[in-house]
């Protein structure tokens, strides 16, 4: 019954279902764009296809870092006050005449505080991640605003606008940003212990302490790096817009992020989840909101329909799981 | 001959590949206990499962009750034939009373609102059929696990159940209220209820069987009357061989080796109270006493899982006292769960991840995860303790609960520890696994390895352990030794744990945590 083919056999299927679980919404992904051709006519022309990127990549960027959060259970509301903070940040320093490359690490580091900051009271403190990050999400929101005293802050000679408006052998730096975060997030969770014990902390918190890992580093890492891929994101929006607005630059951008990730087949509860599959997610959110737009659908029917296709796509995603869940 | 209550005919079940169970049959008569054994994996909870209504069995078999055939698959139908089954993980909403739980999901209601004093009345007598002191209204939350158990039985009896599936309903329970327990099953048995009953302890089996059936690897290997029953028979027809030597203890030890752990003076504050106590190189030593004498808290203590409100941990005569987990095992002391599902494993990794998980650190290059190390280490371990899985790569919850056990004791073996601590090491797994584990603590032993053994199975410590210290509420109530020619016996290490010595009062000490 065990002899070694079959082993090799289950070896390979035990391999298949992880792949099929972490692609599962891949067939969606080409089936929107598919119709979205279909529809439109111009989707699949190459200047579309680069729109879309650039504009996935923020959302990408984002919800790398809510992977890494929801895998350990947790949650980040506080990703999209901190996207706006940073954007700030990035813009303030840039308009220093000398330093204004400085704005970019300005950025990312004041994203990385934030993140430590939310990290110190989940990991040290023990309170709720849904609590601590709901409390930043306002928080920061309002240290955004104070921070160009609630106006808009612009920067017509940017000094890192090709970041967002560049292109490198035709494709956008954004997207070739979002990409990199990407296939890092896959270094880190899979080829590190690090990753492993994101998983361990994520599928049995209690066992993880038992098991000696260091919980705490876990949970600070993870918000730590939610935080600075979000400082990330502002800055990356910074250099797209050349201006930055406190109170409305990165609204509800936390619920695309934790969209994504869901999307991509991560489990709500931690533990079980891959990065592919956030990257798909987010890029069905992009496909959705350009299509919709290229077929003429009305502002306000994007809202239902980019909802209602998360809803189905999710429920399809679940049924299938269950025909072939057990062995 | 009447026609039995419930009769299973030819059931078959497959999961992809795997055949679960293969054209297995299974009868029970009214006023009847059936016990069912077999190793886990055997099938047991997939055909109880069938009868439930939670899985569909394939094509080609049949359940009849009371000689009709029943629509398989459709819980709600089962529990309409009067079927209930009491699974060993219990369902109980604990934030709710005693008669919320009774008639959780079909709540007696008018136009919606929740009729609580009819709850109230019809609970009422199913508890005093019990003869349980808790009342309806009680939070099943501040019951004890016993109790809880017999708030699972109130339910079937509630939903009129007339064949009642009790699954190990007893591994978590104290010796006293497992007594009670089985004078709840010889009233059912009285009343003409069918009982399948499914437990790995042969005294219960005794105790209680009319009839007994052995699985195994899912199929039906035999049923056995009353009359012929025996632990070697069974044992036979469950493993498939002869298990002469069960209990083989073959280290010798004999105070022969230096001490490798002192612990002195432990308290937590709470329940603990100035535990002192040592173990010798190559030395097993038992622990015994009832459930919630305060064995798992006091290993955790040693282990630095809880903080220690005062005492101190010597190992090799520095002192340690570990103050997280962490801590002890780089010292090297490691500590087995009694919950390896809910503290243990991680049931959604690899085999190969839950092995080397606290060694990757240490195998890791930069950080990095070192592949081929943990391949090797999975596959060694594999091999050294018989994991029955096709490959390393397989999810550990997709694995019986011997084999689990096995993961996670290769686990701690990884960290090559000088000091184990084993708490049930044999919870829940089958005879196959338990000699195993059994001789696996031996070679331990025997390569010089300090170990601790928590066990509820009296004859287990007897059987495995060089000596035995026993708990009694939060302290150390006594030290028995074996000696050459006279080992220890039950009656002794009871007496320690229940205090029933002349000399004592009653204790209040039988209750679960």
């Amino acid at each position: 019954m065990t002899d070694t083919t079959a082993q090799s056999a289950l070896d390979r299927r035990a391999r298949m279902r992880t792949l099929i679980r972490a692609l599962g919404m891949l067939p969606v992904l080409i089936l929107l764009a598919i119709g979205f051709e279909m529809i439109s006519g111009r989707f699949m022309s190459a200047n579309n296809l680069s729109i879309v990127m650039q504009q996935a990549s923020i959302n990408i960027v984002l919800a790398a870092g809510m992977t890494y959060v929801i895998l350990t259970g947790g949650i980040d509301l506080s990703v999209g006050s901190i996207l706006s903070a940073s954007a700030m940040a990035a813009l303030i320093v840039s308009l220093s005449p000398e330093w204004g490359m400085m704005g970019i690490p300005a950025g990312m580091a004041m994203g990385l505080l934030f993140g430590l900051l939310n990290g110190c009271l989940i990991a040290f403190i023990g309170l709720p991640p849904f609590i601590v990050t709901l409390g930043s999400l306002t928080a920061v929101r309002g240290v955004a605003r104070l921070m160009g005293s609630d106006t808009t802050v612009f920067n017509a000679n940017l000094p890192f606008a090709a970041m967002g408006n560049g292109t490198l052998f035709g494709i956008p730096w954004l997207a070739i940003i979002a990409i990199f975060v990407i296939v890092v997030s896959w270094f880190i969770l899979r080829r590190t212990v690090l990753g492993t014990w994101i998983y361990a902390v994520g599928g049995n918190q209690e066992a993880a302490r038992l098991t000696g890992i260091k919980v705490w580093l876990v949970l600070l890492f993870v918000y730590a790096m939610s935080g600075f891929l979000a400082g990330l994101g502002g800055v990356m929006s910074a250099s797209r817009l050349y201006a930055a607005n406190g109170l409305q630059l990165g609204q509800a951008y936390e619920l695309d992020a934790i969209a994504a990730v869901i999307l991509g087949g991560t489990s709500f509860v931690g533990g079980v989840g891959s990065i592919w599959g956030t990257l798909i997610g987010a890029l069905i959110i992009a496909v959705l909101s350009n299509g919709l737009i290229l077929s003429g659908v009305s502002d306000i029917w994007q809202f239902i329909i980019k909802g209602l296709v998360i809803i189905v796509a999710v429920s399809l995603d679940r049924l299938r799981l269950q025909g072939g869940a057990r062995t | 001959m009447m026609t039995p209550m419930l009769e299973m005919r030819s059931i078959s079940k497959t999961f992809g590949a795997v055949r679960a169970l293969r054209d297995v049959s299974l009868s029970v008569h009214g006023g009847e206990v059936h016990a069912l054994m077999g190793e886990n994996g055997a099938g047991k909870s997939t055909l109880m499962k069938i009868l439930s209504g939670a899985y569909v069995p394939d094509p080609g078999g049949e359940v009849l009750v009371n000689g009709q055939p029943m629509h398989t698959g459709n819980p709600r139908e089962a529990r309409a034939r009067g079927i209930a089954v009491i699974y060993q993980e219990l369902s109980l909403a604990p934030n709710l009373t005693v008669a919320e739980n009774l008639f959780l999901g079909e709540e007696p209601a008018t136009a919606g609102v929740v009729n609580r004093r009819q709850m109230l009345r019809e609970t009422r007598p199913i508890l005093q059929r019990l003869g349980v002191t808790f009342g309806p209204d009680t939070l099943v939350g501040s019951l004890s696990m016993g109790e809880r158990q017999l708030v699972e039985v109130a339910r079937a009896l509630g939903a009129n159940a007339r064949i009642i599936v009790m699954d190990e309903p007893t591994t978590s329970l104290s010796s006293r209220e497992t007594e009670k327990l089985f004078d709840v099953i010889a009233d059912l048995k009285a009343q003409g209820i069918a009982i399948v009953y499914i437990s790995h302890r042969m005294e219960e089996i005794y105790r209680l069987s009319d009839r007994c059936s052995v699985l195994r690897d899912g199929t039906y290997v035999g049923t056995l009357e009353r009359e012929n029953l025996s632990a070697a028979r069974l044992v036979s027809m469950m493993v498939g061989r002869d298990l002469s030597t069960f209990y083989k203890k073959e280290h010798k030890a004999t105070g022969a080796g230096d001490v490798v752990l002192q612990v002195e003076d432990m308290s937590d504050g709470r329940l603990i109270k100035n535990c002192s106590f040592e173990v010798r190189r190559g030395e097993v030593l038992g622990v015994s006493g009832l459930v919630g004498s305060g064995r798992t808290e006091l290993a955790r203590l040693i282990y630095g899982a809880d903080s220690a409100a005062s005492g101190r941990v010597i190992l090799e005569g520095r002192e340690v006292t570990p103050k997280s987990p962490r801590e002890a095992l780089d010292h090297g002391i490691v500590y087995l769960t009694e919950d390896r599902k809910g503290l243990g494993l991680f049931l959604d990794m690899t085999i190969s991840e839950n092995v080397n998980i606290c060694v990757m650190e240490r195998d890791a290059k930069a950080g990095l995860t070192n592949f081929r190390r943990a391949a090797q280490r999975a596959r060694q371990a594999m091999s050294a303790l018989a994991v029955k899985a096709p490959s390393p790569r397989i999810t550990v919850g997709a694995l019986s609960g011997g084999n689990q056990q096995k993961v996670l004791l290769a686990r701690l073996l990884e960290l090559d520890p000088k000091v184990i601590i084993l708490d049930e090491p044999t919870r829940g797994v089958d005879v196959g696994a338990k000699s195993e584990i059994y001789r696996l603590i031996d070679t331990l032993a025997e390569r010089g390895m300090a170990i601790i053994m928590i066990s509820s199975e009296l004859p287990e410590i007897i059987g495995v352990a060089d000596r035995v210290i026993v708990m009694r509420e939060g302290r150390i109530s006594g030290e028995v030794a074996a000696a050459p020619g006279s080992p220890i016996t039950q009656e002794a290490v009871m007496v320690l744990s229940t205090g029933d010595a002349p000399d004592t009062p009653e204790p209040a000490a039988a209750r679960a945590e």
